[in-house]
């Protein structure tokens, strides 16, 4: 069943226009997260779902009720909001109190939400302390205990981690994810983040300019990007876009992209891709991680072709090195593990995993 | 070496007292200058003061300004019950109750007014809003004596004229700019994610006014009153020109005290008499000053 259906949802500001006839479903129980960069119209679509923004038109279904009209209180939501939004003068026992209060729920049963979510967020020390003393960590798990106490249809987070350093973002990560599995609850998750986005949701809906670019798993969003947009907006380093052009050798389809000094390269194409592509002029995209340096293992091995380029800049982080690589004129991020890692200079014999390249219509953007 | 080491000391050493005598200088420049300027505001004040003590026969022998030669209370009750102002001889007693009925009411409804204008104008806008608090703002730089002839009519026909009613009435409107000003620009800094919350949590304008905004809300309403309080307290114009006779408020009061009819001129009583005005204004800055320069300083989150 589908705890939220969205239809054909816009949005204009003045003559602006931020959402541009939106589809969304999330199915009960499960964590959608909406992913794209600022101004993506990403938060203006969650606040449209609380009922903080009207709508110019189309459809939000609750349940299966239409809310387009329903005050935000009335929508069986709650949210957590990136500034938190603690009430500043009210104790953590208060803010979680105040929605109930609201509602007119009976002091006792009051007390023992409190307790319980209180239990279950660990909070239980603070809950007479104001928010302005506790730490960012602290104030995060009160803003969504704030939210638990109310056990809604849909829980709506705004970049709730933003705000956070990056290790206790990483760990909230996880905590959020303990949660949800936990009280199993729909979620929609608006973050920038395009790494929160693939470790918590089971759909992501990536948005560019008020439109919904792909809306899949999160595995089909990084390996079958629907555009290009998509394709380099999800991972870090993004993939490396490479204009090339089909060519059939004796050997079957191929793509081409000149290299320094005249040379070519040519790397074959597989599983009928060929085929489906209108005109011969392609984009290929490379993830990082699908180069690697040729070997006993690489060679031979069905869907990998050999190339080598020249090595402009070593990047270690440690767990990986990105390096920088010239193919021809244009520069490719290749992500290798310490052990293969290339030097500075070094003319590197690549093996490309041609199994995981994607193809886009340089015309559409789309993956072909 | 040793003696490369005990010069540069030595330099060291010449240098840090230069240093310090500089600062020694500055600082009794700097102090000298605030004593001064203390001075030059103090002695008006304490000048009243003293006189107040002084009998009439010392002020006329040795002047106004001068050292006290005798002391006696007996001009503060004079002033307050028995002096003749107007042709009424029961001191300014009626009048500063009079200045008192008006500026509780007057600084309650106007910072009351000031501070749901302020959280409209700020959190809840509305078509044309940010025009509406253009014109407000226009009241603050509008001089009173503009709208002395319009109260005048206003009140007479409301039938307040010559009444303290109809001064609290005037003191509400013509703060208002004022008060909902500071409000505004107070709530302005108010996040509205704070509202959102609230409004997702099921409460309304009036819920979030008491809940939410005005326990945020101490900093400005100790500006705000101190602020309406001495204004209204101290404010002559429409005192004397809206009200007459035993319907003025105490700075009116003062005034025909002054320009009593009788030759003699009584300034023992007359000190004590304006500093008897004086002392409520006096009082909320003694008690609540610190407060307002903190309040006119801090956001509403720290």
């Amino acid at each position: 069943m589908a705890s939220l259906t969205i239809r054909n949802l816009r949005k204009s500001f003045g003559m602006v226009e931020v959402l541009k006839g939106v589809d969304l479903e999330a199915n009960t129980g499960e964590f959608i997260a909406l992913v794209g960069p600022s101004g993506c119209g990403k938060s203006t679509l969650l606040a449209m779902i609380a009922g903080l923004e009207t709508v110019t038109s189309g459809e939000i279904y609750i349940g299966d009720r239409l809310v387009n009209s329903v005050q935000p209180k009335d929508r069986d939501i709650a949210m957590v909001f990136q500034s938190y939004a603690l009430y500043p003068t009210m104790t953590v026992r208060e803010n979680m109190a105040f929605g109930m209060e609201s509602r007119g729920v009976p002091k006792a049963e009051q007390e023992k939400t409190i307790a319980r979510v209180a239990a279950l967020l660990q909070i239980e020390p603070f809950l007479k302390r104001k928010p302005g003393q506790l730490s960012g960590g602290q104030r995060q798990r009160v803003a969504m205990g704030r939210a638990l106490v109310r056990d809604p249809a849909l829980f709506l987070f705004d970049e709730p981690l933003s705000n956070l350093d990056a290790k206790l973002r990483v760990d909230m990560r996880t905590e959020i994810k303990k949660l949800h599995q936990r009280i199993g609850k729909t979620t929609i998750y608006v973050t920038h983040d395009q790494v929160e986005a693939m470790t918590l949701a089971s759909r992501i809906a990536v948005m560019h300019q008020g439109e919904v670019q792909q809306f899949a798993d999160p595995d089909t969003v990084y390996n079958r990007p629907a555009n290009t947009f998509v394709a380099g907006f999800m991972g870090s380093p993004s993939m490396n876009f490479i204009d090339a052009e089909i060519t059939s050798t004796g050997g079957g389809p191929a793509v081409n992209f000149p290299l320094s000094g005249g040379n070519v390269a040519s790397l074959p194409l597989h599983n009928g891709v060929a085929d489906r592509a209108q005109s011969k002029k392609v984009i290929l995209g490379i993830r990082p991680e699908h180069l690697s340096r040729q070997s006993a293992s690489t060679s031979g091995k069905q869907g990998f072709a050999t190339m080598s380029a020249l090595v402009e800049v070593v990047e270690p982080t440690g767990a990986e090195t990105m390096a920088v690589l010239k193919f021809g004129d244009r520069e490719v991020v290749g992500r290798f593990s310490p052990d293969e890692a290339p030097r500075t200079g070094e003319n590197m014999p690549l093996a490309v995993d041609m199994t995981r390249a994607c193809l886009f219509d340089p015309a559409t953007t789309r993956l072909i | 070496m040793a003696d490369a080491v005990l010069t540069a000391a030595g330099v060291e050493d010449r240098e840090a007292a230069i240093a310090s005598r500089r600062r020694l200088i500055s600082r009794i420049v700097i102090y000298g200058l605030l004593g001064l300027i203390s001075i030059i505001y103090i002695v008006p004040f304490l000048v009243v003061f003293l006189n107040s003590f002084r009998t009439n026969e010392e002020i006329g022998q040795l002047g106004l300004i001068s050292l006290p030669r005798s002391f006696r209370l007996d001009a503060w009750p004079t002033a307050w019950s028995d002096f003749c102002i107007g042709g009424q001889c029961d001191g300014v007693a009626r009048y500063f109750w009079n200045s008192v009925a008006m500026v509780i009411p007057a600084t309650i409804i106007s910072t009351a007014l000031g501070a749901i204008n302020g959280y409209i104008l700020s959190k809840w806008k509305f078509p044309g809003s940010e025009i509406v608090f253009g014109f407000m703002l226009l009241g603050v730089f509008m001089p009173g004596q503009i709208a002395l002839l319009p109260w005048a009519f206003t009140l007479g026909q409301l039938g307040l004229a010559n009444s303290v009613y109809g001064l609290i009435l005037v003191h509400c409107i013509q703060g208002l700019s004022f008060t909902t000003l500071f409000f505004r620009n107070y709530y302005v800094s108010v996040p509205d994610d704070l509202l959102k919350a609230a409004r997702i949590d099921g409460a309304g304008f009036w819920r979030i006014f008491w809940k939410i905004m005005i326990p945020l809300s101490p900093p400005i309403i100790i500006v705000t009153v101190i602020w309406q309080f001495t204004g209204i307290w101290n404010e002559y114009l429409f005192g004397v020109v809206l009200n007459s006779g035993s319907n003025q408020p105490i700075t009116a009061a003062l005034v025909a005290l002054s320009m009593s009819g009788t030759s003699v001129r009584t300034y023992d009583v007359m000190s004590a008499a304006v500093l008897i005005g004086a002392l409520p204004p006096l009082l909320v800055y003694f008690f609540g000053g610190k407060y307002f320069v903190r309040g006119l300083t801090q956001g509403a989150i720290k």
